[in-house]
């Protein structure tokens, strides 16, 4: 089981817009298999960045305005934030390597 | 570096059957899973009503999950990584994994399943993942009171397109010629289902939309006409090609593409290596004869390492280091 905070509609302002940090955002639910999959890749990558990014999930079941919002159609959806704006998007169950391919840029 | 016995790739039905019988033949194998595809095809559907033994039907992932613990409880090692590289010539069989760990055989079952064949249109893969879809069960939440296709006329067209209607006000299937692969019963549950409509001898040729799906183009494959359809999301389900690219130019294919091997056995044209599931099947592709097939790959395996010389399989069937599980 991931150890990411449960980011909610409503404290996904406090918790990512507002964040110092980057925060990479989990869109998940409990239904989807690979979400599962990829979950502890994510909890992985977190551990090993954790001076640079922090990883928050979001329950698309349970906040779908949030999921509305950013417009989710496929899950798992995974969106790094900056700044309370997105500055990168991936979506779909990858290998650990090319996770951290996408999201090398922020990772250094 | 340790030598193993032998070394499974795929962790569908066939891999985990393979697996099985390897491990009750006392082989102690070594399962590669993949990273975020472990289990197969099967984690992404639902409701399993065709495999023999669950008569109220079985949910794939778990009987995935049933699978992997049979496989397990005879000491099958499972890893969950991805396969980067082999080197099959030899004897000695080597596979590297994505995390960098090395890992040797005598003997390979392949058994890497298929995977999804695309459509081929320029906007397919950008607007993948806004509207344009593989997975019904992961993405169909998303489009609740909407209007969707579904591209295809197999049994997971027809499955995918029922699944759909549980949140979609409207499905429209979508087929290239006027009859149905899908099994009778399929069909017939399709046809039933009020909110989906048949739209047949039509092709997918553009999908709109700048951010996300917004329509399609279609055109009719008996008198060319074109049209244009508003929807929302679009759900692929056009078949599937087997996933042989780790193994192309190192063994023999067929004409169909699928890895050629002898007869009704597993052997591939690589002395050692044995092919299993979809990867060898161009024709049934069932979660039942894909475990078949890798029950015949496990039993060929066992029987090619019984043949080959005794020093070179004493070297692999020293005692193993302990079970390490790495993610």
């Amino acid at each position: 089981m991931s150890t990411a905070k449960d980011v909610t509609d409503a404290s996904f302002r406090a918790d990512v817009l507002d964040s110092e940090k980057l925060v990479l955002v989990d869109f998940w639910a409990e239904w989807c298999g690979p979400c599962r999959a990829v979950s502890p890749i994510l909890d992985q990558i977190a551990a090993e960045h954790s001076d640079k990014i922090e990883l928050v999930k979001v329950n698309v079941d349970d906040n779908m305005q949030i999921a509305a919002k950013y417009q989710i159609t496929s899950i798992p959806a995974m969106k790094l934030f900056k700044g309370g704006v997105v500055v990168k998007s991936v979506i779909g169950a990858k290998p650990k390597p090319a996770l951290e391919a996408d999201f090398a840029e922020w990772l250094k | 570096m340790k030598l193993r016995q032998t070394i499974i790739i795929g962790s569908g039905p066939a891999g985990y059957t393979a697996a099985i019988y390897a491990a009750r033949a006392n082989l102690r194998p070594l399962l590669i899973a993949s990273s975020v595809e472990a289990g197969g095809e099967l984690m992404k559907t639902t409701e399993v009503e065709n495999y023999p033994g669950f008569p109220e039907g079985i949910m794939g992932p778990d009987l995935m999950a049933a699978f992997q613990a049979q496989a397990e409880r005879f000491g099958t090692e499972i890893v969950l990584d991805d396969v980067t590289s082999l080197d099959l010539s030899g004897d000695v069989k080597t596979v590297t994994l994505g995390n960098g760990d090395v890992h040797q055989a005598l003997s390979v079952i392949f058994a890497t399943g298929s995977a999804y064949r695309k459509l081929g249109l320029d906007d397919e893969e950008r607007l993948s993942g806004h509207g344009v879809s593989w997975c019904a069960t992961c993405d169909g939440f998303f489009f609740r009171k909407k209007t969707i296709a579904v591209v295809g006329g197999g049994d997971s067209a027809m499955e995918e397109a029922n699944f759909l209607t549980k949140f979609a006000d409207k499905v429209y299937v979508i087929h290239r010629s006027d009859s149905l692969r899908a099994s009778k019963t399929m069909q017939d549950r399709s046809f039933e289902n009020p909110k989906i409509e048949f739209l047949f001898n039509q092709t997918v040729e553009h999908i709109y939309g700048d951010t996300a799906v917004t329509g399609i183009g279609l055109r009719n494959t008996v008198d060319g006409s074109e049209s244009t359809l508003d929807l929302s999301g679009l759900f692929i389900a056009i078949g599937a090609d087997p996933r042989t690219h780790l193994v192309h130019g190192m063994l023999d294919f067929t004409a169909e593409g699928t890895i050629a091997v002898e007869g009704r056995s597993s052997r591939t044209s690589l002395a050692g290596v044995f092919a299993a599931g979809d990867v060898l099947d161009p024709t049934y592709r069932q979660a039942v004869t894909a475990a078949g097939s890798g029950t015949v790959a496990a039993l060929d395996a066992e029987h090619y390492l019984a043949s080959l010389p005794k020093g070179l399989l004493a070297k692999a069937t020293a005692d193993p280091e302990p079970a390490k599980v790495s993610a």
